[in-house]
């Protein structure tokens, strides 16, 4: 701990399994969602590939692998080339500051199971990133050299850019209440009471807003296909568009995660918070550290799932009608919310 | 022209135009949805069970006499895709005439059913069979010895000619 090696080397090895597990994740996402729309669809979904076709994701990535990669005469070929690794560097990058459980006792030493635990400005960090996301899709649609790709990049500019406001003033809320861009601390401070409870109509600010934000129906409009093609990923083949995909995914679980741990007490159980105490688990214990994971993985397990389901319930909105949603109703509530919230804190 | 009277908007009433009452209505009705039973068949383990009325690959009768197909060639003059080919044979018997070859190139045959109306013997009707694939262009013209079908695999076909034709 002492050395900047070993610490570096810490860092690495938690790098290292949030990554993967992360994708394992987005894989696992995949399926869940093509399980899901099928029964809504009164279908049955993938079930050929390994028991109950849990296998379909790997077997899809394969296919993925073993595709041509084409890149379209007139692009661009760097950015064509940026475009994906932008996409889902950010879209990994995020998870570095998301607490998922509390820490660890190693010999005296608190080691905390997130890569940048107890950054100052980790909420900052996660808004920043997923500006920075937007690069990607910007790039992508620009650089294919394709109508349809760019007008894909276009809407997703500035439907991110429109919607990243209403997600960043939702969450002031959060911050005024906790009084700290900490992830942990808004997490330790939602012991007795969860943030929802305080901030119903910031939650909703940022369900909403995180739905725009991940091109999630009913706000896929980059990818709107009946318009567009494919949106921005129309000239990509093989693991470049797969890499979209995943970045795609991950975002969704990231934007699941930050709704676990902003609003919904993180990995705190509700109604008694005492239940870890009452099962005999220490402090510090590794016992904790999966029983507070397992507390806050099922959270977002439930996100997830609204996600899934949103998309197959709710039909897509016409752009004017997005952008309408965005500036003129979302943005205001938000202002709304803070000036609220400000005011309960003055009068208390 | 003012096309801001009268919108969709205008007419919904409060709750619908705040959206979320709506949405979490639409979400019911999905969850519900999950739980039904599903309409998809599991294809190789779970055949399709075709009704009578089905029109699959055309057969020649086999009953108890032997083939029952005189070699008119009529059905070979009505097929609009040209898949029939007849060539007609004699014996000694009391029914002379029979098909030396008779070939149906099941890449032409387009399931009119046409040969099985204009057949005076009922020799030729459309089956049950839907699983027609070929791995060569020539092992799609099936001849004589693969088209006859025992009797007793058509009577649903052969009833519901008799019923309804």
């Amino acid at each position: 701990m002492e050395t900047l090696a070993a610490q570096l080397l810490i860092a690495a090895v938690k790098a290292f399994i949030v990554v993967n597990s992360v994708l394992l994740a987005a894989a696992g996402l995949v399926y869940v969602e093509r399980r899901v729309a099928a029964w809504i669809q009164d279908r049955i979904g993938p079930n050929r590939v390994g028991p109950f076709g849990l296998l379909q994701p790997f077997a899809d990535v394969i296919k993925l692998y073993f595709k041509e990669d084409l890149v379209p005469a007139l692009a661009d070929r760097t950015f064509h080339r940026l475009a994906p690794l932008i996409s889902i560097a950010v879209a990994l990058s995020l998870y570095a500051v998301i607490p998922i459980a509390d820490y660890i006792l190693i010999a005296g030493e608190r080691v905390y199971l997130s890569v940048a635990p107890h950054i100052n400005v980790g909420l900052l960090y996660v808004l920043a990133m997923t500006s920075i996301g937007v690069y990607g899709i910007v790039l992508a649609g620009w650089s294919s050299n394709n109508k349809y790709s760019l007008l894909g990049g276009l809407r997703s500019s500035a439907q991110m850019i429109s919607y990243e406001l209403t997600l960043g003033l939702s969450v002031v809320g959060v911050v005024m209440v906790a009084g700290s861009l900490d992830l942990y601390e808004i997490i330790q401070r939602q012991q007795q009471v969860w943030n929802i409870v305080y901030q119903p109509l910031g939650f909703l600010l940022f369900l909403v807003a995180s739905f725009a934000e991940t091109n999630r129906a009913p706000f896929d409009l980059p990818e709107a296909e009946p318009e567009l093609v494919g949106g921005y990923h129309t000239e990509y083949s093989g693991m470049k568009f797969g890499l979209f995909f995943l970045a795609e995914y991950s975002n969704i679980v990231v934007a699941s995660l930050m709704m676990t741990v902003l609003f919904l007490g993180g990995w705190h159980v509700p109604f008694v918070p005492q239940l870890p105490q009452w099962l005999g688990l220490q402090e510090g214990s590794v016992g904790m550290a999966l029983f507070q994971s397992a507390v806050t993985l099922s959270k977002t397990a439930v996100l997830l799932f609204l996600f899934i389901w949103v998309r197959w319930t709710v039909p897509r909105f016409r752009y004017d009608q997005l952008m309408r949603l965005g500036w003129r109703v979302l943005l205001p509530l938000a202002l709304l919310n803070i000036l609220l919230t400000g005011l309960v804190l003055l009068v208390v | 022209m003012n096309i801001t009277e009268n919108t969709e908007a205008q007419r919904l009433s409060f709750w619908e135009r705040l959206y979320l009452p709506e949405i979490v209505r639409g979400l019911s009705i999905t969850l519900r949805q999950m739980f039904k039973p599903k309409f998809t068949r599991q294809y190789p383990e779970e055949r399709w069970e075709p009704l009578g009325s089905y029109r699959g690959r055309p057969v020649l009768v086999l009953d108890e006499d032997g083939e029952r197909c005189v070699a008119c060639g009529l059905c070979s003059r009505v097929c609009p895709a040209l898949a029939i080919e007849v060539q007609a044979g004699e014996t000694e018997r009391e029914k002379e005439r029979y098909p030396v070859k008779f070939e149906i190139n099941m890449l032409r045959c387009i399931y009119c059913g046409f040969c099985e109306e204009v057949c005076p013997e009922e020799a030729i009707v459309m089956s049950k069979d839907y699983e027609l694939v070929f791995e060569e262009r020539e092992a799609a013209i099936l001849d004589k010895e693969q088209l006859l079908v025992p009797i007793a695999q058509l009577q649903d076909r052969l009833e519901f000619l008799r019923r309804y034709k």
